[in-house]
């Protein structure tokens, strides 16, 4: 369990920064969504597999990607708290 | 009536009522019914953040809109969604670090300002009011079909049931009633889409049976003396009606008048399509489809694919379909799917509504352009923009997702339940898909309101499944004006009254406070959802969105990320937010059409206001805090 007193400071640049790059790459795929909706819809239209639409595998792609993007930032935190966690029971917990 | 939801629904109500009079017990301080004292757990919290989230817009209001308009209506599922990366990115560990019970705390915890805590305060209450409104217009739309009763009804008995919960138990039971409801929700409704796949599509779909398909009639007409008249002579032509280049005509057969209209086939011929129609008489008389409305005569359920793949009739039935094949279908240009229009006008004395069939090809159906004009002029394409950039940037600013944050221990927590929430409401979102379309399929639609387009579904399945489905819609209402509640309770007590010190409250005065507040802002709702009846709720919903995104938003990220940010600079932001988007929604198109004029003549092109008003917070915080630096600065060292 991470203890409170290692947690905000220590850890929280890190999780800023890693928040800050991830946003930007889900900004970046998002408006892109909707910049093709708007400059060329017709694609939206082109069956990109299985008898499904750019418009469906993009939309619902969007969806799983927020989902792999969130699993991977929380994994990256934990791991990073876990190390800082350890490091502050090694030095501070004896 | 069958008695079955009125148990069902009695059942739910009455676990709702159960578990806030058994947290009532244990809620005694301000931290206890504000925050739940902070010590629920994470994995609990994440699905009472879906129960918040996926409130009746999404149930009701997105499945109701892809019934409708196809794509358009999932775009607010992927918009809703890519919000919560926001949320998870941005604001999720910094709200439960910095804050205590409001969203105000956030944006205090580095100056200590009262004028920050009173526009931040006004700026919840804003952003809840609005986004009640469209939970009480849902709520009135499930009592309808449910019980037979009035829409009026269902609003004041959400109402009255949502404020007892917040006036017993606050934030430990509106989690717990979320996390229930949130997980029921999704249960129900993965139930729904596996028994949609097993029924697959059809071209005549009569619901399992229960409601035999209505064919529509087409006939054949001609000119006579520069007059379109219907060759069947068993027809007699009573009017016509010309309206938005649309022609109808109204003929009489064995006495029953209907409207009809006017198209030309593929041969050039002229034809009469059967439409649906509603008159309302100078002497009060109320006709449906000709004949005087009643139990018995309503407008007829619609909704149904003319051709599936191009084929049509027995060879057109799918039998079950996986979920790939399903949404294949929808694709499909040599599909086709008979949607459903209104138009009103006057016959001489009479009020006529003609609701009328159009066909509209799969592959126009799963992409984008039905309600959003993509390929339109330039504030068409502005408006779309504008609704995806403020579902993007709202939901991290909604005050009851943002005081959910202070429910949980630590700030990793925050994260953790976020993350659940994103999993469970991602998966959600997908399932509107199926739903709405679904629905469309079907023969399910209500003509009159979309948004009962899911628990329609249901009952196309059977009551045991609308019973389910529609309690856990009222529900879902229940919850998330709890929650909405709670966060106008905790501005007022907390922000407005207790931080601005009008008058000095102890901490057993604030709970009182807040559920005085929580009590008089159930009433506001309560009569706003009745005035706005017979909008879409999800509709409703992104304009909330719009007035958080702009006037929430902008100043959490600069206080976060910008060191400069001043605390004029934060008032001011809120103020412009608040402002420009409220005034850009009362002038815009669509609320000129719910004021009964004409949505042309709207100062403001569009509808959703956000790609205005979130950049202008944006600049308002950055200019007014570069002005402001040094005054701020003394301010600060002094206070």
């Amino acid at each position: 369990m991470f203890s409170k007193s290692s947690d905000p400071e220590n850890t929280s640049a890190y999780k800023v920064r890693i928040g800050i790059y991830m946003i930007l790459l889900y900004a970046l795929v998002y408006f892109g969504f909707i910049g093709i909706n708007i400059s060329n819809p017709l694609l939206m239209e082109r069956i990109i597999f299985s008898g499904l639409n750019l418009a469906v595998v993009y939309g619902i792609g969007l969806i799983i990607f927020a989902l792999i993007l969130a699993l991977t930032y929380n994994s990256m935190c934990s791991k990073k708290e876990a190390e800082l966690n350890n490091t502050f029971s090694k030095k501070g917990g004896k | 009536m069958s008695l079955l939801p009125i148990f069902i629904f009695v059942i739910f109500v009455g676990m709702v009522l159960w578990l806030s009079f058994y947290f009532a017990k244990q809620t005694k301080t301000s931290k206890g019914y504000f925050a739940a004292h902070g010590e629920i757990h994470w994995a609990v919290n994440g699905m009472a953040f879906s129960g918040d989230y996926l409130s009746a817009a999404s149930f009701l209001g997105i499945c109701g809109m892809i019934a409708t308009v196809g794509y358009d209506g999932f775009l607010y599922s992927i918009g809703y969604l890519a919000g919560w990366m926001v949320a998870l990115f941005v604001v999720a560990e910094p709200m439960k670090r910095l804050g205590k019970y409001t969203f105000a705390d956030i944006l205090d915890s580095k100056f200590g300002s009262k004028a920050i805590r009173l526009t931040a305060g006004i700026s919840t209450l804003i952003i809840s009011i609005f986004y009640l409104i469209p939970q009480m217009v849902g709520a009135g739309a499930l009592v309808t079909p449910l019980f037979g009763l009035p829409h009026y009804v269902g609003v004041i008995m959400v109402g009255s049931i949502v404020i007892t919960i917040v006036a017993t138990a606050g934030m430990t039971s509106t989690t717990y009633v979320q996390f229930l409801k949130g997980s029921l929700l999704i249960i129900f409704s993965t139930v729904l889409c596996i028994f949609l796949f097993i029924r697959g599509l059809n071209t005549e779909p009569d619901q399992g049976g229960r409601v035999s398909f209505y064919k529509y009639a087409t006939i054949q007409a001609q000119l006579q003396e520069d007059e379109i008249v219907p060759v069947d002579t068993s027809y007699l032509k009573k009017g016509e009606v010309t309206n938005q280049g649309l022609t109808f005509l109204k003929l009489s057969k064995d006495g029953v008048q209907s409207w009809w209209l006017k198209d030309i086939d593929s041969k050039g011929d002229i034809i009469l399509k059967e439409t649906q129609s509603e008159v309302r008489s100078s002497n009060g008389e109320f006709f449906i489809n000709g004949r005087l409305a009643s139990k018995d005569n309503q407008l007829r359920q619609v909704g149904n694919l003319e051709k599936i793949g191009g084929k049509s009739g027995e060879q057109a039935k799918t039998g079950s379909i996986t979920p790939f094949k399903f949404l294949s279908y929808f694709t499909d240009k040599n599909t086709v799917v008979k949607r459903w229009k209104s138009i009103l006008f006057k016959d001489g004395e009479d009020k006529v509504t003609v609701y009328y069939s159009i066909e509209t090809p799969g592959n126009k159906i799963l992409r984008p352009g039905l309600q959003f004009k993509v390929e339109g002029s330039l504030s068409e394409k502005l408006d779309f923009i504008s609704l995806m950039l403020a579902l993007f940037f709202g939901t991290a600013a909604l005050p009851h997702i943002l005081i959910r944050y202070f429910t949980v221990k630590t700030p990793a927590d925050a994260r953790k339940s976020t993350m659940v929430a994103i999993a469970s409401i991602g998966f959600f979102y997908v399932l509107t898909l199926f739903m709405g379309l679904g629905a469309m399929s079907s023969g399910v639609l209500n003509l009159t309101s979309s948004n009962m387009s899911a628990p329609l579904l249901a009952k196309s399945f059977g009551v045991f499944l609308f019973s389910v489905i529609s309690a856990i819609a009222f529900a879902t209402v229940l919850g998330t004006v709890s929650g909405l509640l709670i966060a106008a309770a905790g501005a007022v007590a907390h922000d407005l009254i207790g931080s601005f010190r009008i008058i000095s409250m102890t901490d057993k005065q604030q709970v009182i406070t807040g559920k005085i507040t929580a009590f008089s802002v159930g009433i506001i709702a309560i009569i706003l959802g009745i005035l706005f009846k017979g909008m879409n709720v999800s509709f409703l919903v992104g304009l909330a969105f719009a007035i958080a995104a702009s006037a929430n938003l902008p100043a959490i990220m600069m206080v976060l990320f910008w060191k400069k940010t001043t605390v004029k600079g934060i008032v001011a932001s809120i103020i412009v937010g608040i402002f420009t988007s409220l005034g850009m929604i009362l002038l815009s198109p669509s609320m000129y059409a719910s004021y009964g004029l004409n949505p042309d003549t709207a100062p403001i092109p569009f509808s959703n206001p956000g790609i205005i008003s979130i950049p202008l917070s944006f600049l308002t915080i950055v200019v007014v805090s570069l002005l402001t630096q040094k005054r701020d600065k003394v301010l600060t060292k002094i206070t």
